[in-house]
């Protein structure tokens, strides 16, 4: 292939690789800064609301994988207690088909995600581990009530966004240091 | 005096960067000319079709998600409409305009991720990949807002999508579709001028019209040979009919116009983004669906048209609650079986582009 001048492509190409030079960099120092995740996030595993559940067993019924195990008896009153509510999250992938299907609302996608863990086991959760706690929060998804009162996520394209004369030159972030969120 | 020689077998992959996956690649060399090139498959079988017949319809939809993992939203996309057609499932309003909002915001993702690791192919290293990934994450933070995942979204239902889009997603893909056309002179001006790009794609891996359309391949690698071929267009679905559009066409069918039709196709999705969005209705978003659907007995075919091609669903249903044939048309592996006839003749590096010029997806391919 012939061209009638050779390099002006390529000092085209430069101009724009030139003016990103003198971009802000939007690189997240990750650890230390975090992004806002959505308010929707399928995150760290499940929250399982044992005073809502009432061991119908529809979000096992649900699971692609199977990977819900839930034990009932009857109890006083002909209603279910749940002996055993256990979930195999090494084997889960978060469709959220469980929490969708729930009819009570009893369970809920976490807001968390950082899951790594050293033993394989750790992974099978109890149902005292699936409760609400510090790192175990649920997340607005399939869930309306919850989703308003979440911080709002950190999105890309508002960065470098002038907003009433000021410059969004950084993301809203979260400074929290320790697990998740 | 004649020195004897004899070819040269070489396995490129399954472990290699410019596969795309774990690809491999028995190439017959004589030299560095191209002779003969095996396609080898399969290292990420995962029996996703013999999975899905266990499964009711519902719950297969998470396992699209796995195929092609860089335009999950059109693999739901394609499993849902083959379901609908079906059970004979009408969808709302609402729901098709955000399906469709969804369908061509993941063919901007993914003809992004296209273009730029085929740049990255060609050995501008990195940077263009990163210019590109600069929007791409703009459209997956817009993916994470309407259903909280990055990749494997599972949002399209059987009867619509899971859930109604929040109130700041409007605002934020208006501004995403405001900006996106200078974003994309951008990636114009960066290197479809270059004199190195131009040398190395003019004329490389040339895939003729008769060819392409013997080999059934379809989407931008049918489209650069010169064909004007777009299921969009040729067998409208779901509510194509109503946006006005262009289906940009190459002529010599070589890597250059693999490029150019993607770099094009990203313009026309703008424009359909800005009509779906100036049009989207109020409303319901799904449909009342029963949870463990039926079907009637019978079998359907659904076919959309995926970033990377024809992308079709054929179902079997025996009227039990999970499909009894479970069968899916990737378009990448449709595509790759023209991969022979592009590059005999050609060096290993222009091996290693035009390959990267199909666009590959190997979730999609050994599934």
């Amino acid at each position: 292939m012939r061209f009638e001048r050779y390099g002006v492509g390529v000092a085209k190409g430069m101009v724009v690789t030139f003016k990103h030079l003198f971009r802000h960099p939007i690189t997240v120092q990750y650890p230390e800064e975090r992004l806002v995740v959505s308010r929707r996030i399928r995150g760290n595993e499940l929250v399982w609301f044992p005073d809502r559940c009432t061991g119908c067993a529809t979000c096992a019924k649900s699971c692609p994988q199977g990977n819900i195990e839930i034990v009932t008896h009857i109890g006083d009153e002909d209603k279910y207690v749940v002996d055993k509510f256990e979930v195999d999250t090494g084997r889960c992938m978060f469709c959220g088909l469980c929490v969708e299907s729930c009819p009570y609302e009893a369970l809920a996608m976490g807001i968390s995600y950082e899951r790594a863990q050293y033993r394989r086991r750790q992974l099978v959760l109890s149902k005292e581990e699936l409760q609400l706690s510090d790192i175990r929060r649920p997340s607005g998804y399939a869930r309306p009530k919850i989703e308003p009162t979440l911080p709002r996520q950190s999105l890309l394209v508002d960065w470098d966004r002038e907003e009433g004369g000021q410059k969004l030159s950084r993301l809203p972030l979260s400074k929290k240091r320790g697990r998740g969120v | 005096m004649s020195i004897k020689t004899e070819p040269f077998i070489l396995n490129m992959g399954p472990q290699h960067p410019s596969t795309h996956g774990v690809f491999r690649m028995r190439v017959t060399l004589d030299g560095e000319v191209v002779v003969d090139v095996e396609p080898v498959i399969g290292y990420l079988h995962r029996g996703i079709e013999k999975l899905a017949e266990g499964r009711t319809y519902t719950q297969n939809i998470p396992f699209t998600d796995r195929l092609d993992y860089l335009a999950s939203m059109t693999n739901n996309f394609a499993y849902v409409l083959a379901v609908e057609k079906l059970a004979g499932i009408g969808v709302p309003e609402r729901a098709e305009y955000l399906r469709i909002i969804m369908a061509e915001m993941m063919r901007i993702s993914s003809h992004l991720m296209a273009v730029g690791f085929f740049l990255n192919d060609l050995g501008a290293m990195m940077t263009p990949v990163l210019y590109m990934w600069r929007e791409r994450e703009k459209l997956l933070d817009l993916f994470e807002m309407v259903c909280g995942q990055r990749l494997t979204y599972n949002y399209m239902r059987i009867g619509g999508v899971s859930h109604d889009i929040p109130e700041e997603f409007l605002p934020a893909l208006k501004r995403f579709v405001a900006e996106m056309p200078k974003f994309i002179d951008e990636y114009d001006q960066l290197l479809a001028e270059n004199e190195i790009v131009l040398t190395r794609t003019k004329g490389v891996g040339v895939l003729p019209e008769d060819l392409a359309i013997n080999t059934a391949a379809s989407g931008p690698v049918l489209r650069a040979s010169g064909v004007k071929w777009d299921i969009r267009r040729a067998d409208p679905y779901s509510i194509y009919d109503r946006f006005d559009f262009d289906i940009p066409v190459g002529s010599v069918g070589d890597c250059y116009d693999r490029y150019w039709v993607r770099i094009q196709e990203m313009r026309q999705s703008v424009r359909i983004l800005e009509q779906a969005v100036a049009q989207l209705p109020e409303g319901e978003v799904c449909a009342k669906v029963f949870q463990l659907l039926r079907p009637p007995v019978g079998e359907v075919y659904g076919h959309i048209e995926a970033p990377k091609g024809e992308l079709g669903f054929y179902l079997v249903s025996d009227n039990s609650i999970a499909p009894y044939r479970f069968h899916i048309r990737p378009p990448t592996l449709i595509n790759l079986t023209a991969l022979k006839e592009m590059v005999i003749g050609w060096k290993v590096a222009d091996l290693v582009i035009t390959f990267g010029s199909i666009d590959v997806c190997l979730g999609e391919i050994d599934r």
